[in-house]
């Protein structure tokens, strides 16, 4: 049960949030030209660190924000939580 | 005094008697006795059977380490609980417990016969064993093991307790109420933090508050008398809770952790007084300091699981501060200098003690005063055998050999009635493993300590692996200064003298003359296991800890291998020739003790197990004696049976109602969701499949939704209410989700998009009134409006009042009959539905539910999403090609529609099915087949709908078949239990397919 840092409420319980995986998958803009494998790629292809992973939260009960989150899945420490379209730090 | 009552200690008020029953015979006790202590204060060590060759076992321990003492607590169908450890219940007037796992009693046990077969039981006997004949499995093997399985009765009433849970937030937690806990939590809250000491026994002070030894001195005062000054001042601290009876449960990250807290289960029956029974505390410490202590090892040898073998320190426990003195001829057993310290107590009051130590020396101090006093001392000596059946009598002991791998010389029988065993101490790292934390091992003592700096928790005293009393004196006030960057810590200038141990030895399996195969040396007392089971389990290939656990079931009772993990490492290590520290430990879980169910559920139970929502009409529908289905957590008239009816009956009367008059539904529950900003039309473009442009102000549109992997997800109608207002309704269940999908692509995907949502489900109720009569009831309720199909075609929405009260008008239709829906604010909704019965009583309006809602729908070939879809159908496959835009450039999920799997031509497609006899209903989800000889039977599809339509006067049925859409006519089956349905696909509108009824 972590602490996350909502980047507009400040700190609350991971109750109140949801996860949404995988940050930085942008949806291709002209999805027509992709070929089979490459929309397999942006729909099904997830990564699963065992390490620093960069994912998407949602503070489902709370602002119903979504923002960016930079954590070590191995040992759940928190570096960063920045809002959508902030460029990600270096980690 | 009883004969075993030989102490008086400041812990039991002896002038208090409590009587209790054990295995239904009354004996007595005292004020702040254990059931534990106060049975072996009677004389009574045998408390149970083993679990699996059902020997006699006795106290071991008094902890929550006990393996054997395992008890039924009260004997009622609601109260009675099973597995308590009598170490671990405090005493009161009326505690009725008995034994378990015995038949027909503890002394006389027919499983008992379990122990001469024994050599026949080996580890895995049940997974070799019970493979054949298969035929013997349901019949035979299947009912005698559930029989003889399992410890203790479950109560089969519901639990009249109350249980609670509390928040709770601190700078420093501290976990443990030993000497090392009060050191730090006095530094942590006289510097001004907010301080919580929790403690899981009665009282603070760990084993220090009884060690009363003159070898071990703080501060010019014996330890306990110092101890005791340090508790009464620590009581005096305003900004320290103290939590006894309280023990963690659970160490989370972000030290987010759980403790239970007993509140009434130590007073006597007639004083709980509905008083809560337990409490669960989640707290969110800033910084925990755990001081959990450590657990005495036993010894592994023949027959080391008699009642009457007891762990060293347990028997100092009980006599110095219970005051009961478990045998009065004590043989102690032991690797260490600790046990010396249980000698020394027992020979001061007057009680026969002799030593066993398997090393050669000891030089400390302790264990010269106790040869000064005259203990006689068996250096390098083991125990080999032990003998009495329901308590020990004597036990055989030879010498160790050079290196301690063998036994010499000549056996020497000694009489006694009670043996201590100490293998040294493991200390409790489960906290530290549980909150992430790595270990290490330590060759020279053989334990496990923590390793690895956390910045937001230590481990301090023995659980840290300091077992000596200066080092965890001066340790912990140096750690906890370090760790909450302070610099007085008020122990500075301490000074302490105890015993230090300078000879250490350590052997897991002791040796013995006879072969291990004819041994029964112990490990996991309560689940039986020993070592020739680790032994044989390694022979038969299995190297990973965790699988020889799983396999010889040691460490998996309910003590969690708390006695046994580090022998069976220790064993491994030892047969497979590795380092211990190189095999890692079985993984620590929590609860480090159980949990009661109600401790876990609190308050949520009954009427607050989940939120209920109802409708602003729902009282309406109570008093016309509607049967309720829950969907979600809505509560929606199911159907209004009428004069006993049942629910058929009630659903064929209600469709024919709502066909050839009028009906009307509560159709409030529908997600409701308000979209507005000058891209609310191009967002629906991308969020629908069909196009939104053009639709007018005023009017409604149908809308699906996918997700972007092409799968239907939601849908609904979308009414515009203006230039850039729209109302959008969903599938009831699927409203938060479709609102939260939503958002998430207006953030994170199309931020330039103008558009804002709110979810509005709430905010209106909803009265939807269909049948070929309903322009005549609306007309009714609204003299002034034109109902014309000019002035209000279907598929539009006008703005109207009623009562005064504004109100909006959709004419759209579920069920395939003109039907009119109207919405009103949430608080009217209760008014504006009797106002539409009294005006639809002439035409007899029928209220009906959703069973009669999704039958009506279904003649109609409606989909409901959820239920004619599951995740795996595009719109393609539901033959719903005609609201897939071919012109918009994009939608969420177009792409998927153009993967070769999607446009595959066998997917699973919707249909019809008619059944070729109109009376017989199929059952929804039986699955469909084309041949009835081919095996395997090839299943190729499922019904996912099936009704009798009292309309039509048969019965019908939707369905996804493998390549259904060209199947139209084909006969096929739906084998059941005891036939085969003969059905014939159809279309899946059954009824005025040409909307005669809707445009009527």
């Amino acid at each position: 049960m972590f602490v996350i840092n909502c980047p507009y409420c400040g700190e609350r319980d991971q109750s109140e949030f949801s996860c949404g995986g995988e940050a930085h998958i942008v949806r291709p803009k002209q999805p027509t030209e992709l070929s089979d494998d490459e929309w397999a790629e942006y729909l099904f292809m997830r990564k699963n660190i065992k390490g620093v992973q960069f994912e998407r939260w949602n503070h489902a009960h709370g602002c119903r924000k979504w923002f960016n989150m930079v954590r070590d899945t191995s040992n759940d420490k928190i570096h960063a939580v920045y809002k959508m379209g902030e460029k990600p730090p270096v980690i | 005094m009883t004969k075993y009552r030989i102490n008086k200690t400041r812990f039991v008020d002896q002038t208090k008697t409590v009587s209790f029953t054990f295995d239904g015979k009354k004996y007595h006790g005292f004020e702040g006795d254990t059931l534990a202590s106060a049975l072996l204060s009677n004389g009574i060590h045998l408390v149970g059977r083993s679990f699996k060759y059902h020997r006699p076992r006795g106290i071991m321990s008094c902890g929550s380490e006990e393996p054997n003492a395992i008890c039924q607590i009260n004997d009622n169908t609601d109260l009675t609980e099973p597995n308590v450890r009598a170490t671990e219940i405090e005493l009161y007037e009326g505690l009725k417990a008995s034994s378990q796992n015995c038949w027909p009693s503890l002394n006389f046990d027919i499983g008992g016969i379990n122990n001469l077969i024994s050599p026949f039981i080996p580890a895995g006997f049940y997974y070799k064993t019970f493979m054949w004949p298969k035929s013997f499995w349901k019949k035979i093997y299947e009912p005698l093991i559930r029989l003889s399985a399992g410890l203790g009765k479950s109560p089969t009433q519901p639990d009249p307790d109350i249980y609670d849970h509390k928040h709770e937030h601190c700078d420093v937690l501290v976990i443990g109420g030993g000497i090392s806990g009060i050191i730090s939590a006095k530094i942590a809250a006289k510097n001004n933090l907010k301080t919580i000491l929790i403690e899981d026994k009665n009282i603070l002070g760990g084993s220090t508050i009884y060690q009363n030894n003159k070898n071990f001195i703080i501060d010019n005062k014996k330890s306990n008398e110092w101890l005791m000054n340090e508790i009464s001042e620590l009581e005096k601290l305003d900004n320290l809770i103290i939590k006894t009876r309280t023990s963690l449960a659970a160490f989370h990250s972000y030290n987010y952790l759980l403790a239970k807290e007993n509140i009434s289960d130590h007073l006597p029956l007639d004083k709980k007084n509905g008083s809560i029974r337990q409490r669960l505390w989640k707290i969110r410490a800033d910084k925990v300091i755990v001081a959990a202590g450590a657990i005495e090892r036993p010894l592994i040898f023949n027959n080391n699981d008699r009642p009457g073998i007891i762990l060293a320190n347990s028997v100092k426990k009980y006599l110095d501060f219970y005051g009961v003195s478990t045998g009065l001829n004590n043989i102690i057993f032991t690797n260490n200098d600790s046990a010396y310290e249980t000698a020394v107590s027992l020979f001061e009051k007057g009680i026969s003690v002799k030593i066993v130590d398997i090393r050669k020396k000891s030089s400390s101090n302790i264990v010269k005063y106790a040869d000064e006093l005259g203990i006689k001392i068996y250096w390098n000596s083991t125990v080999v055998n032990t003998f009495g059946y329901k308590k020990i009598k004597s036990i055989e002991i030879m010498n160790l050999s050079e290196d301690g791998s063998n036994v010499t010389g000549n056996k020497h029988k000694i009489q006694c009635d009670c043996l201590a065993i100490s293998g040294g101490w493991t200390p409790m790292v489960h906290m530290h493993t549980q909150s992430g934390g790595k270990l290490d091992f330590r060759e020279i003592d053989q334990v496990f300590v923590p390793s690895e700096k956390s910045e937001n928790h230590i481990n301090v005293g023995s659980c840290n692996g300091d077992f000596e009393l200066e080092e965890i004196v001066k340790n912990t006030n140096n750690k906890v200064k370090k760790f909450l960057n302070i610099n007085e810590g008020g122990f500075d200038k301490i000074s302490v003298l105890c015993s230090k141990e300078l000879e250490k030895k350590n052997i897991w399996l002791l040796p013995n003359t006879i072969s291990e195969s004819k041994t029964k040396s112990f490990i996991d007392f309560q689940n039986d296991s020993t070592a020739k089971d680790i032994k044989l389990a390694l022979r038969e290939g299995f190297k990973s800890i965790e699988h020889v656990k799983r396999y010889t079931t040691t460490g998996m009772a309910t003590d969690q291998g708390k006695l046994s993990n580090m022998h069976a490492l220790g064993i491994i290590a030892d047969t497979a020739g590795v380092k211990m520290g190189s095999l890692g430990t079985t993984t620590f879980r929590p609860p480090f003790t159980p949990l009661t169910f109600g401790a876990i559920v609190g308050r949520s139970v009954g009427k607050f197990f989940d939120i209920v929502r109802k409708t602003s009409i729902h009282e309406w529908h109570v008093q016309n004696n509607a049967k309720f289905e829950n969907v979600g957590q809505w509560k929606r008239p199911w159907y209004y049976p009428i004069n006993n009816e049942n629910l058929h009956e009630a659903v064929q009367r209600e469709s024919k109602a709502a066909r050839d008059s009028a009906g009307i539904l509560d159709a409030s529950t529908l997600g409701k969701i308000d979209i507005q900003g000058s891209d609310a039309s191009e967002f629906l473009n991308r969020v629908y499949t069909n196009s939104w442009s053009k639709l007018g102000i005023g009017k409604c549109r149908y809308g699906l939704m996918l997700n972007e992997d092409g799968m239907v997800y939601d849908d609904g109608v979308t009414t515009r209410l203006g230039e850039n207002h729209y109302l959008m309704t969903t599938t009831t269940g699927g409203a938060a989700n479709v609102l939260s999908k939503l958002e998430d692509y207006l953030q994170t995907e199309w931020p330039e998009l103008d558009v804002y949502l709110t979810s509005v489900t709430d905010h209106y109720s909803t009265a939807s009134i269909c049948g070929p009569n309903s322009k005549k009831i609306l007309k009714k309720l609204f003299p002034n409006k034109d109902f014309s199909d000019e002035a209000f075609p279907h598929m539009s929405y006008q703005d109207a009042i009623i009562d005064e009260i504004e109100c909006r008008i959709m004419r759209i239709s579920f069920t395939g009959e003109l039907s009119y829906e109207i919405n009103v604010e949430s608080k009217y909704g209760k008014s504006l539905w009797e106002n539409c019965i009294a005006a639809g009583e002439e035409y007899k309006i029928t209220p009906y539910g959703t069973e009669t809602m999704h039958l009506l729908r279904a003649e109609k070939g409606f989909i409901i999403v959820g239920q004619d879809t599951d995740g795996t159908m595009t719109p393609i496959d539901l033959q719903m090609d005609w609201i897939v835009s071919k012109k918009k450039y994009d939608f969420i999920g177009k792409r998927s529609l153009y993967r070769s799997d999607t446009m595959r031509e066998d997917r699973k497609q919707l249909v019809g099915l008619l059944t070729d006899d109109p009376n017989e209903i199929l059952e929804e989800g039986a699955q469909i087949v084309s041949e009835l000889d081919k095996k395997p039977v090839e299943m190729i599809g499922h019904v996912t709908s099936s009704y009798f339509s009292p309309n039509l006067n048969k019965s019908i049925a939707l369905a996804v078949v493998k390549g259904g859409k060209k199947m139209n006519g084909q006969k096929l089956f739906v084998p059941m239990e005891n036939k085969n349905i003969n059905v014939t696909v159809s279309d899946f509108i059954f009824l005025d397919k040409d909307n005669k009824r809707i445009n009527a």
